[in-house]
C-alpha cells in the first residue's frame, strides 16, 4: 500500500499537497485547467484525511515534529479522534464542491479570473486543515487567517453576478479581522502567563498557574475571538451578507466547513488547553454563551422565515444551527459534546446539499429569489429533491441526519434537567419547518411564472449534491459510525480536561 | 404457496411489499389500467400476507423482524401483539375497498395526476403497517412521521389555493405536535427507563416518579396530533379539502386509527395500565376526551357540508377511544380497540357515499340533498347504516364499543362518564340521521333546479355497499374480537419484570 516513509509523512502532506498546489492554480489559468488541478488535489487531500482517520479510529494520536523540531519549541502537528473526524469532514466537502464548482464557477465567475479563485479555494482548504490539524495555538492563528484572507477573496469574487458581494467582503473582512485580533491578543495573555504555545504544554502550565486575572482576560479574548468567527449570535452580523452573495460553489464549502471548523476550535482550547481548571470559565459558559446560544436558535430561525432570498435563509438558518453546537458544548457532559460534534457533521452535510441546491437554481434559473422560483420542483426535480432531504434534515425528521443530533441533543438536555433548554431546541426545529417549508410549496403547489424556461442541473452539480443528500439519509438511518466517531472524540475532550464525571 | 412463507419472511414482505409497488405503479404511469389493477391487487396480496401473519399468530408463531440499529439501543424492530395485529388486519382489510373506490372516483371526477395520487395512497398504507407491527416506540415514530410526510402530497392533491392552504394547516399541526410533544416524551422515556421496548405491563413501573406520570401522558396524548384531541383537532376538519377517497383513508384507515392506535400501544406498552390506575395519572385526560366528545359533536350539528360534519364527528369519535385508554382498565383498552374498529367500518362507508354524492349529484351540503335518496337509494341506505353504527345501535357493530366502554367507566367509577357516553350518541343521532332522513323523506327546496342523480359507477357502489354490510356484520363477530383482545398481556409476565 502506502510505503512506510511516506505514511508517516501524511500529516504535513495533508497541508503542503493544497498549499502548493495555490500558486499553480494561479499560474495555469483558466479553460478547466486550474480547476483539474483543484480537484486532483482536493480528492488527494481527501485520501490523506481518510487514511488518518482510519489510523486514530483506534485511539491512538498522531504526533508529528515539523522538521523534526520536538515540542514545545517545535511545531507539532497533534491528530486525535476529534480532529480527524473534523478533517475528513474538511476536505471531503471540500473534494465535493470541488466537483460542483466546474459548472457553477464557469457560469458565475469571468474566466479571466478562474485562476485565481481556485488558487485562493486551495489556499481557503489548507487554512482550514491547518487550523484543525495542529497543536500549537500560534500556529491555529496563521492558519486561521490563510483562510479568512482567501475567503474574503471569495467572497468577493461573486461580485460579477452581484455588486453587494463586494461590501458583504469588506464587512466580513472587518470582523474577522478583529475576531483574528482577538484571539491573538488571548494568546498573547497566555503566553505572558506561561511562556510557551504548545497547546499541550500550555493546558499543562495552566493548570499549574491556577486562577489570575491575566488568564481571565486571555479567556475572554479567545472565546469572543472564536465567537466572532463561528457566528455566534450577536456577533453573526458578517454571515448573512457573506453566504449571499459569495459563489454559490463558496458558499456551500464555507458554510459547511468554516464554522465548523471554528466550533472545533472553541472545543479544543475550552476542553484541552483551558480545561475548566477554574470554576471562571465554567461560569462564563453557562451565564454567557449558554443564553446568547439560546438566543442565537430561536432569532436566526424566525429571521429565516422572513427571507425572500433562498441564500439568505439558509445563512440565517445556519446561524441557528450553530446554536445547537453551542448549547451541546455549555452542557459540559459527554452527551452533551457528542451531539454538538455529530451536529457538527451532521450539519455540514445538510447544510452543503442546501447551498448546492440553492447554487444550481442561481445556474439554471438565474436567481435565488423565492417568489421567482416558484413551480421548480417540476422543472428541476433532482435538484428539488435534494433540497426536500437537505430540509428535513435541518428540522430533523427521522431517517435524517437532523433527527440524530436532536435527539442526543435533547436527550443531553434532560438528562441535564434543562427542560426549558430541550422544549426551546424543540420549538426551534418547528420553526426551521416553517422556513422550510415555506420553500417546498412554493417549488411544488404554485405554477411555474410565464415564459420562464428552467432545465435541471447538469450531472457534475446533481452528483455532489445527491452524495451529500444520501449522506444525510445514510447516517439518519444507520447513525453507529458517526456516533461511534463523535462518542470517541467527545470522551477524548472530557478526559483531556479537569471536568470530572462519574 | 404462501403457507411456505416463514412468519418472518411473511411480516418482512407485508412490510415492504407495498413499498416496493410504489415503485411498480410508478413505471405503469403510461398504462392507467395496468397501473389500477396494480394497485387493487397489492392491496388484495397484503391483505392476504396480514391474514396469513394472523394465522400463525393464533398458533402462538410470533415473528421478530429486525432490520438495524439506527443509534446504539434503538434498533428498527417489528413484531406482533395482539392489538397491532387488529390494526393491520383493520388497515389492509380496508384498503382493498379504498382502493377499489378511489379508481373509480378519480376516474369519474377525472382528476390528475392519478398516478402520483396512487403511490402516496400505497405509501401511507404502508406507514400504518409499519405503525402496527413496530416493536418498539422508536421504531413505530419513524413510521409515524412518514405517515404524516406521505399523506401531505394526498391532501394537497387538487394544488388550489384551498388545497395549499388546508395541507400546509395539517402538516404544520401533525409535525409540531409530534415533534414539540412526542418526541420529547419518547426521550423523556428512554432516558428515565434506559428502553422503548414494548413490554407487556409497561416499561416505566419504578422508572417513573409517579407524580410526573401525568405530565408525561399529556405529552404522548396530546403529542399524538394524530388522535386529533381537543385542542389539536384543528388539522382535520383542514384535511377535508382533500378528495374523498382521501378523506376515508384519513379518517378510517391510516392515519386517525393510526394516531388512536399508537394512543392505545402507549398506555398498554409504555405505561402499563396498572401504573396509570393506580397512580390516577389519566384521570384528567378522562376530562379532557369528555370535553372533546360533547364539543366537537355539538359543532358537527351546527356544520353544513357534509364532509365538515364527518370530520367533526370523527373528532368526537375519536375521543372516545382515548376516553377507553384514560379509563386504564381492561374494558377501556378492549372498548378503544373495537371502537377504532367500528369507527372505521362505518366512517369509510360515510366518506365513501359523500364521495358518490359529490360524484353523482355535485352536492356538499347537507341542505342541499334532500331528496337525493330517491335517485341514490342504495348510497343513502348505506350512509343510514353506518350512521346507526356510530350512534351505536344494535345490531350495528358500533353498538359493541360503546357498550364495552360503558362498562369500562362503570368499572373506574366514573359515573360522569357514563352520562358523558350517552349523550355523545345522542349528539351522533342529531348530526347524522336527518342526512338520510332529509334525502329519503323531504323535498328538493323550492327554486332547485331538479337533478338527475344516479347510483355512482359499480367501482364505487360496490365498497360501499360492502362496508355497509360489514359494519352489520361486525355486530355478530365482535365476540371473536373480544376474544381474541383477551390475549392482550395487561400484566408484566410472572417474576419476569423487575
Amino acid at each position: 500500500m502506502i510505503p512506510q516513509a511516506l505514511a508517516a509523512q501524511l500529516p504535513v502532506l495533508q497541508i503542503i499537497v493544497p498549499l502548493m498546489a495555490a500558486p499553480f492554480c494561479a499560474l495555469l489559468g483558466g479553460r478547466n485547467r486550474a480547476w483539474t488541478l483543484a480537484f486532483v488535489v482536493s480528492l488527494v487531500t481527501f485520501a490523506i484525511s481518510l487514511s488518518l482517520f482510519s489510523t486514530t479510529m483506534d485511539g491512538t494520536v498522531i504526533s508529528y515534529q515539523l522538521g523534526g523540531w520536538a515540542p514545545p519549541i517545535g511545531i507539532e502537528y497533534r491528530i486525535d479522534a476529534l480532529n480527524a473526524f473534523v478533517l475528513l469532514i474538511v476536505s471531503g466537502v471540500g473534494a465535493l464542491t470541488m466537483l460542483y464548482a466546474r459548472e457553477s464557477v464557469a457560469y458565475e465567475i469571468d474566466e479571466r479570473h478562474h485562476g485565481l479563485f481556485y488558487a485562493a479555494f486551495m489556499l481557503c482548504l489548507t487554512g482550514l486543515l491547518g487550523v484543525t490539524i495542529t497543536g500549537d495555538a500560534f500556529n491555529v492563528f496563521v492558519f486561521l487567517e490563510i483562510s479568512s484572507l482567501s475567503t474574503y477573496a471569495l467572497v468577493a469574487s461573486g461580485a460579477k453576478r452581484d455588486r453587494r458581494a463586494l461590501t458583504a467582503a469588506y464587512n466580513y473582512l472587518l470582523m474577522g479581522t478583529i475576531g483574528a485580533t482577538f484571539f491573538v491578543i488571548g494568546l498573547g495573555l497566555l503566553y505572558m502567563i506561561t511562556g510557551t504555545l504548545n497547546m499541550a504544554d500550555l493546558a499543562h502550565k495552566l493548570v499549574e498557574h491556577g486562577d489570575s486575572r491575566t488568564l481571565r482576560m486571555g479567556f475572554a479574548f479567545i472565546v469572543v475571538g472564536f465567537g466572532l468567527k463561528l457566528a455566534m449570535f450577536p456577533l453573526h452580523l458578517w454571515l448573512p451578507n457573506a453566504y449571499t452573495h459569495a459563489p454559490s460553489a463558496v458558499s456551500a464549502f464555507v458554510s459547511a466547513t468554516s464554522t465548523k471548523v471554528a466550533v472545533y476550535l472553541m472545543l479544543r482550547f475550552l476542553f484541552t488547553v483551558f480545561g475548566f481548571s477554574i470554576p471562571f470559565e465554567v461560569d462564563v459558559l453557562r451565564t454567557i454563551v449558554l443564553p446568547l446560544a439560546l438566543i442565537g436558535i430561536l432569532a436566526g430561525s424566525i429571521v429565516a422565515v422572513f427571507q425572500e432570498d433562498l441564500k439568505r435563509l439558509l445563512a440565517y438558518s445556519s446561524i441557528s444551527q450553530i446554536g445547537y453546537m453551542l448549547v451541546g458544548i455549555t452542557l459540559l457532559t459527554p452527551g452533551g459534546l457528542m451531539a454538538s460534534i455529530i451536529h457538527l457533521f451532521n450539519h455540514a452535510v445538510a447544510k452543503a446539499t442546501l447551498f448546492m441546491v440553492a447554487g444550481a437554481y442561481v445556474m439554471q434559473a438565474g436567481t435565488s429569489t423565492i417568489s421567482d422560483l416558484r413551480g421548480v420542483g417540476r422543472d428541476m426535480p433532482f435538484t428539488t429533491a435534494a433540497f426536500v432531504v437537505g430540509g428535513l434534515s435541518i428540522v430533523g425528521v427521522p431517517m435524517t441526519v437532523g433527527f440524530i443530533s436532536k435527539w442526543y441533543l435533547v436527550q443531553a438536555a434532560l438528562d441535564q434537567g434543562w427542560w426549558p433548554v430541550a422544549g426551546l431546541i424543540v420549538v426551534s426545529s418547528l420553526v426551521a419547518f416553517a422556513y422550510v417549508w415555506r420553500f417546498v410549496e412554493a417549488a411544488y403547489m404554485y405554477p411555474t411564472p410565464d415564459g420562464i424556461i428552467r432545465r435541471e442541473a447538469p450531472l457534475t452539480m446533481l452528483i455532489p449534491m445527491w452524495i451529500f443528500a444520501g449522506a444525510s439519509l445514510f447516517f439518519g438511518i444507520n447513525a453507529s459510525l458517526t456516533s461511534a466517531a463523535a462518542s470517541r472524540a467527545a470522551s477524548g475532550l472530557i478526559a483531556a480536561s479537569s471536568l470530572i464525571w462519574q | 404457496m404462501m403457507m411456505f412463507l416463514s412468519t418472518n419472511s411473511a411480516l418482512f414482505l407485508a412490510l415492504f411489499l407495498p413499498m416496493s409497488a410504489i415503485v411498480l405503479l410508478g413505471a405503469l404511469r403510461n398504462m392507467p389500467r395496468a397501473r389500477d389493477v396494480a394497485h387493487v391487487a397489492t392491496a388484495v396480496v397484503t391483505f392476504s400476507l396480514v391474514l396469513l401473519l394472523l394465522t400463525r399468530f393464533l398458533n402462538a408463531d410470533i415473528p421478530n423482524v429486525f432490520l438495524f440499529e439506527v443509534m446504539p439501543g434503538l434498533p428498527i424492530n417489528f413484531s406482533i401483539e395482539p392489538l397491532g395485529m387488529v390494526f393491520a388486519l383493520l388497515a389492509s382489510g380496508l384498503w382493498i375497498f379504498i382502493s377499489l373506490y378511489a379508481i373509480g372516483y378519480m376516474r369519474a371526477n377525472g382528476e390528475e395526476h392519478q398516478t402520483r395520487f396512487a403511490m402516496f395512497f400505497t405509501l401511507a398504507v404502508a406507514a400504518a403497517l409499519g405503525i402496527a407491527f413496530s416493536a418498539n416506540l422508536f421504531t413505530l415514530f419513524i413510521y409515524y412521521e412518514l405517515l404524516t410526510l406521505s399523506t401531505y402530497p394526498l391532501v394537497a392533491h387538487k394544488g388550489t389555493p384551498e388545497a395549499r392552504r388546508g395541507a400546509r394547516t395539517y402538516l404544520t399541526i401533525l409535525l409540531s405536535t409530534s415533534i414539540g410533544f412526542f418526541l420529547v416524551a419518547i426521550i423523556w422515556t428512554w432516558t428515565v427507563a434506559g428502553t422503548l421496548d414494548f413490554a407487556a405491563g409497561g416499561i416505566l413501573q419504578g422508572h417513573l416518579d409517579p407524580g410526573y406520570a401525568p405530565l408525561l401522558l399529556a405529552l404522548f396524548a396530546f403529542g399524538i396530533g394524530k388522535a386529533a384531541l381537543m385542542p389539536f383537532h384543528r388539522w382535520l376538519p383542514s384535511a377535508m379539502v382533500a378528495p374523498a377517497p382521501v378523506s376515508a383513508l384519513l379518517h378510517a384507515v391510516a392515519v386517525v386509527k393510526g394516531g388512536v392506535f399508537t394512543l392505545l400501544k402507549v398506555s398498554v406498552y409504555i405505561f402499563g395500565t396498572g401504573f396509570l390506575s393506580s397512580t390516577h395519572a389519566s384521570v384528567w385526560l378522562c376530562w379532557v376526551a369528555a370535553v372533546s366528545i360533547i364539543v366537537a359533536a355539538v359543532i358537527a350539528i351546527s356544520k353544513d357540508d357534509l364532509k365538515a360534519r364527518l370530520a367533526y364527528s370523527t373528532i368526537s369519535q375519536l375521543a372516545y377511544v382515548t376516553l377507553g385508554v384514560a379509563l386504564a382498565n381492561q374494558m377501556g383498552m378492549i372498548g378503544s380497540t373495537m371502537q377504532i374498529v367500528m369507527h372505521a367500518m362505518a366512517k369509510i362507508t360515510l366518506f365513501m357515499c359523500a364521495g358518490a354524492i359529490y360524484v353523482a349529484a355535485h352536492k356538499t351540503k347537507v341542505s342541499e340533498m334532500a331528496g337525493l335518496g330517491r335517485q341514490m337509494p342504495l348510497t343513502f341506505c348505506a350512509f343510514f347504516i353506518a350512521s346507526l353504527s356510530i350512534v351505536g345501535l344494535p345490531p350495528m357493530g358500533g353498538a359493541w364499543s360503546k357498550w364495552f366502554l360503558l362498562l369500562a367507566a362503570a368499572d373506574a367509577n366514573q359515573l360522569a362518564m357514563i352520562a358523558v357516553l350517552g349523550v355523545g350518541s345522542l349528539l351522533s343521532i342529531a348530526y347524522l340521521l336527518p342526512v338520510p332522513v332529509r334525502a329519503f323523506f323531504a323535498s328538493p327546496l323550492a327554486g332547485d333546479t331538479p337533478s338527475h342523480a344516479h347510483e355512482p359507477p359499480l367501482a364505487m357502489l360496490l365498497p360501499i355497499c360492502a362496508t355497509a354490510l360489514g359494519c352489520i356484520l361486525l355486530f355478530f363477530f365482535a365476540h371473536d374480537i373480544y376474544n381474541f383482545l383477551l390475549n392482550v398481556p395487561l400484566l408484566p409476565p410472572e417474576g419476569g419484570m423487575p
